[in-house]
């Protein structure tokens, strides 16, 4: 499918915050086997110079995926979801998201290209406090499949 | 420098607790009736579940679980995972490309299973040990 460049630039209101628990974070680090104590152990993190335990480095992306409905939900872009694939994604981490952020996403369309029949997009999520410090940047590429 | 390789089985449980932890409940990465259905071999692996076991390397390199300060992958081929209890593995290696005087560390990784890569431009930066 065909998507529509002049929407390079748009950004989306701010979401409403996401709360990040403890148990999410010690949830998250089990199930891809990250066993540093600082995952786990609000101590261990604290001895570390953190407030509380600290997330895997992917763990944003939990946050950021549910933000991304605002993008690939917007009429005006008409992505198909069923048809889309992750090309890429990474993270700029000003620092560590921790237990008890609260974290706000802005969304914007940094890039779209059309190529042989398949559509992609590239969204910037800036991750920040609900007071505004900045956490952890995020892009993420789509990939929207043409028909076969 | 090289890296010492780490190596991580992956296995169906694995990604239906991955499915939990992360939100993403995508059937493909559970249902081999829908994943055939859009053309896969397969169930795969998330493409997130694969970075996360590569962060988990690279912070276990780096010696600290708040290492790594940027990090970026391209997904290039899906890791099937067969519903048996040997699953699949996943090999992760990185070379050192560059130490900063700032104390960065910038690796180069990468990611095979099967014997084929299934990441391209893997990029850790990651702060050297304080």
């Amino acid at each position: 499918m065909s998507l529509d460049p002049s929407y390079v630039g748009r950004s989306y209101p701010p979401t409403a915050p996401y709360e990040v628990g403890r148990e999410k974070i010690r949830e998250f680090a089990t199930a891809i086997g990250a066993t540093d104590p600082a995952h786990h152990d609000p101590e261990a993190a604290r001895a570390l110079g953190h407030r509380d335990v600290v997330a895997p480095p992917t763990f944003p992306f939990v946050v950021t995926m549910a933000a991304w409905r605002q993008v690939v939900e917007d009429p005006d872009l008409g992505v198909d979801y069923s048809r889309v694939v992750h090309g890429d994604q990474r993270f700029a981490y000003t620092r560590p998201v921790v237990a008890g952020d609260e974290l706000v996403c802005v969304n914007t369309i940094e890039e779209i290209t059309n190529r042989g029949g398949h559509g992609f997009l590239t969204t910037r999520t800036d991750v920040t406090t609900a007071a505004g410090e900045p956490v952890v940047a995020v892009w993420s590429k789509l990939v929207v499949r043409g028909e076969a | 420098m090289e890296l010492p390789a780490r190596t991580f089985r992956v296995t169906r449980a694995d990604l239906v607790r991955y499915a939990g932890a992360s939100g993403d409940f995508n059937p493909i990465h559970w249902s081999d009736r829908i994943a055939t259905k859009v053309g896969l071999p397969g169930v795969i692996a998330h493409g997130m579940f694969t970075m996360a076991l590569v962060g988990r390397a690279v912070t276990e390199w780096a010696g600290a679980p708040d290492a790594v300060v940027d990090f970026g992958v391209r997904f290039t081929r899906p890791v099937v995972v067969p519903d048996d209890d040997q699953g699949t593995e996943i090999e992760v290696t990185a070379v050192v490309r560059e130490v900063t005087e700032d104390g960065l560390t910038r690796l180069d990784v990468t990611a095979t299973c099967l014997g084929e890569k299934v990441l391209s431009q893997a990029r850790a930066t990651v702060r050297t040990a304080r």
